[in-house]
């Protein structure tokens, strides 16, 4: 049994776990190859119960404990979320070479491949690969492991690329700080009213590929319009990771949520 | 979205408090879910009956209460009951609506022997 949250290994694969699950190369950890194909911390006389129990409760209690350990280390954690496509992996290994000499690791989530880490590692970056098997998001669980497998720095910054998927990760809290949605201009400007969840539960918004724009058709004050009619207090930031467009902005509302984080660490 | 993960939640609940307050069989269970958890009932009650299969709530009757979405308005600067999330403020037509709740998913109570 696991020592750190008592998992039975139930379907769980982590690599270079040291235990239970299954050690494959890199560190990646696999997840979903249960029978339901899923993973869900939250989710392991005739009287009336009252149980008052959110079914994510137990999801909830992971993501606790991994807010508590970046905060004991002043570390930044950031959820990306956004659908497949959008240039998440693109735009963070963009952001990872402008970030240097910031400490940083990677936490990537994807149903198959440890492709996205491989790219992540190729920066320099230490990153570790979770697969989710058939399992639609990432959970606090698979979190908390995938962060034994990486040495945080104090006052570092984690990105947590999580599964693309406009639905699911908006529920499951992961311990991050902040949840940053990323858009492609690709994608359309109606993308935030039909997927409302997600971009409720965003602090930020990156409206990525905007080198694109002027040939989709694509009106990116609509695009802004529509995130805000969902979330009013949405910060929304337009970058292209590929010509570098708007990155430098990126790159100091990162820097400024690092120092923020660090310093009321210390003021602790 | 992602109702089966939500059931393979509740067993485990249900797994716990089997042991905690020994019973062997729930006979129903009740859910209270917000109008903007993103849960899809039809989806949830076929993902329960076989989620719960060889659990204490195998056959268990699932009872799902609806909770209301709420939001807040930012011209009233009060907290209003909405049905959808874009919908405008009911009494003063703002748009200018933050969600404040409705996103709920809990397990109520159970009916156990």
């Amino acid at each position: 049994m696991c020592t750190v949250c008592g998992c039975d290994g139930d379907g769980a694969t982590v690599e270079a776990h040291g235990h239970h699950h299954h050690h494959q190369h890199h560190g990646d950890i696999h997840f979903g190859h249960g029978p339901a194909g899923t993973e869900v911390p939250g989710m392991s006389q005739e009287r009336l119960i009252e149980i008052e129990t959110s079914i994510l409760s137990k999801n909830d209690r992971y993501a606790a404990a991994n807010r508590e350990r970046l905060n004991a280390l002043g570390a930044l954690a950031l959820n990306l979320v956004s659908s497949p496509g959008s240039g998440k992996t693109t735009l963070l290994c963009r952001t990872i070479e402008m970030l240097e000499g910031q400490p940083l690791a990677v936490i990537e989530g994807d149903q198959q491949t440890s492709a996205d880490a491989d790219r992540i590692r190729a920066t320099g970056a230490p990153a570790v690969q979770v697969n989710t098997g058939k399992g639609c998001h990432l959970d606090g669980h698979m979190v908390g492991h995938a962060m034994d497998h990486l040495s945080l720095a104090p006052g570092a910054l984690l990105f947590i690329e999580n599964v693309g998927n406009l639905v699911c990760p908006a529920a499951f809290d992961l311990g991050e700080d902040a949840k940053v949605a990323i858009l492609s201009v690709t994608e359309g400007e109606d993308k935030p009213l039909k997927y409302p969840d997600m971009f409720t539960a965003s602090r930020i918004a990156l409206l990525n590929k905007t080198d694109l724009a002027p040939y989709c058709d694509i009106d990116l004050d609509t695009f802004e319009t529509n995130l805000r009619r969902v979330n009013p207090e949405i910060e929304i930031l337009r970058v292209s990771a590929k010509t570098g467009e708007g990155m430098d902005d990126w790159v100091a509302w990162l820097r400024a949520a690092a120092a923020a984080k660090s310093a009321r660490q210390a003021a602790e | 979205m992602h109702e089966m993960a939500l059931a393979e939640g509740i067993r485990g609940i249900v797994e716990d408090q089997a042991r905690a307050q020994s019973f062997d069989r729930v006979t129903r269970l009740r859910l209270e879910i917000g109008a903007f958890a993103g849960v899809e009932k039809p989806a949830l009650t076929f993902a329960f009956d076989v989620v719960m299969r060889g659990s204490p709530a195998e056959g268990a009757d699932l009872v799902i209460i609806d909770l209301p979405g709420r939001a807040f308005c930012a011209d009233c600067i009060e907290e209003k009951e909405i049905a959808g999330r874009l919908d405008p403020c009911p009494d003063c037509g703002s748009g200018r609506m933050m969600p404040s709740g409705g996103d709920d998913m809990r397990i109520k109570d159970m009916e156990v022997v």
